[in-house]
């Protein structure tokens, strides 16, 4: 990994450094455009006490629910977590603890680590549970909550094409929450569908420059689908 | 007769502008969208990052890279813009959505929504709905007018926790069409055939009843 190459061959060495109690935020939306790969991956070194961010928390046996199976994640930070059995059961049971959060919130909270913004003012979840405990400020006089900004020791994320840079380009939806999720990793590690050379990319149509990057690993996918619906032609 | 959930997905719709960005919530305001008339243009909105949203696609079409917020699989239509989730919010807090349609378990006469938490049950999270609530300001609420079991759903106060606070201006149930202004519901509509005193009946918070109260028009 010399100069600007940030491409790691193995998907120990991308996850690397990983240890037990640290946070990790993961792109992704529902099973759309997850690291499904790294997921994997932790789940092989078994890190445990993890605190965990992503939108939602996988189902069952896909995503970020495996890392469930072996009671890695300590903490959820999420705005949906309706979909997996598991996380009912942890949850109910106290061995999970879970921070629901608005959908925007989350996203911003993001953005706003990676972007070194310490905390924003929102109306959203004012006189909500959301705002309980938050200060709350008013302008134009309207009431606004104070929501902190989220940072990762690793953030991980998914996206269809990178260069050695670690220059990257979602596909369609599959973007969502990594863009901002790869701002905000001390350590950020995207996994890719392919590796392009450089130059390949159009400079003004990258979504996420490889400045915010620090490995980069070509992986397949399975890209399983959550909600399966068709027209008839 | 009370409204279907075609009927109520109808008489939102007649709520639409040409020219407006909607983002419709999941269950009968997804509906919504079957019932756009074809001398409009419309742009749908869908908050994990997709403007342009079109129909389910063909076998032949799936891509599971491409989905709507309820996760189901979608296409785009020509036109559409794919951003970020940040930048999704940015168009819904930033009050660039024109009219936002969603579901609720309650709504007050102080325009307070709940439609996220019962306390006692699973809590599965909010969602973009908080964001959508406190960012819009042209919001409709579908839902029945009342619980199976009869009990109002528009009440003096809500009962369970908010997902945002003074927020709503237009509810339409299966039984009315109702306005929430000067901490009061107003009566504007009724569904065909129902009666004002059956509504008067189901609405537990104050509700102004004008002489006239036209029925919904198909």
């Amino acid at each position: 990994m010399a100069g600007f190459n940030k491409v790691v061959t193995s998907y120990e060495d991308a996850m690397a450094g990983l240890g037990d109690n640290m946070t990790v935020i993961a792109g992704g939306f529902g099973l759309c455009g997850i690291p499904e790969n790294l997921i994997a991956q932790i789940k092989t070194m078994g890190t445990k006490g993890l605190t965990v961010v992503s939108n939602n928390c996988g189902i069952d046996g896909f995503g970020l629910g495996i890392l469930l199976e072996d009671r890695q994640i300590k903490k959820m930070v999420a705005s949906y977590v309706g979909e997996n059995k598991l996380f009912e059961d942890q949850l109910l049971s106290g061995e999970l603890e879970v921070e629901l959060t608005p959908q925007g919130t989350l996203a911003e909270k993001m953005r706003a680590g990676g972007a070194g913004i310490p905390a924003f003012y929102t109306a959203t979840g004012f006189g909500t549970p959301v705002g309980d405990g938050k200060e709350v400020r008013e302008f134009n006089g309207r009431s606004y909550i104070m929501e902190e900004a989220i940072k990762g020791d690793f953030a991980i994320v998914k996206a269809w094409k990178a260069d050695r840079y670690g220059n990257l380009v979602y596909r369609h939806t599959a973007q969502n929450f990594n863009p901002l999720a790869a701002t905000a990793g001390k350590i950020t590690v995207v996994e890719v569908e392919e590796i392009v050379e450089p130059g390949e990319l159009e400079p003004s149509q990258i979504h996420t420059p490889g400045i915010y990057v620090d490995r980069v690993i070509l992986g397949s996918f399975e890209k399983r689908i959550e909600q399966r619906t068709v027209r008839t032609a | 007769m009370a409204l279907t959930r075609e009927q109520l997905a109808q008489r939102v719709a007649q709520e639409l502008e040409d020219g407006f960005y909607v983002n419709l919530g999941i269950g009968i305001p997804t509906l919504v969208a079957n019932y756009v008339p074809d001398s409009m243009e419309v742009m749908l909105q869908s908050e994990n990052g997709l403007l342009g949203m079109g129909p389910f696609p063909t076998d032949e079409e799936i891509d599971a890279d491409m989905i709507n917020a309820g996760k189901q699989t979608v296409t785009a239509i020509d036109g559409a813009s794919i951003f970020s989730s940040a930048e999704s919010f940015a168009m819904i807090r930033g009050g660039h959505v024109d009219l936002t349609v969603l579901g609720a378990f309650e709504v007050d006469v102080s325009g307070n929504i709940a439609s996220w938490m019962i306390p006692g049950k699973l809590i599965k999270g909010m969602g973009g709905a908080m964001d959508l609530v406190a960012g819009a300001d042209n919001i409709i609420v579908t839902m029945t007018h009342a619980s199976k079991h009869g009990e109002s759903k528009l009440l003096a106060s809500c009962s369970l926790p908010l997902t945002g606070a003074a927020c709503i201006k237009k509810v339409v149930t299966d039984l009315a069409y109702i306005e929430i202004t000067d901490g009061k519901f107003w009566l504007r509509e009724r569904a065909p055939g129902v009666s004002v005193e059956e509504i008067v009946k189901l609405t537990a918070g104050e509700l102004v009843v004008p002489e006239h109260v036209p029925e919904m028009q198909f």
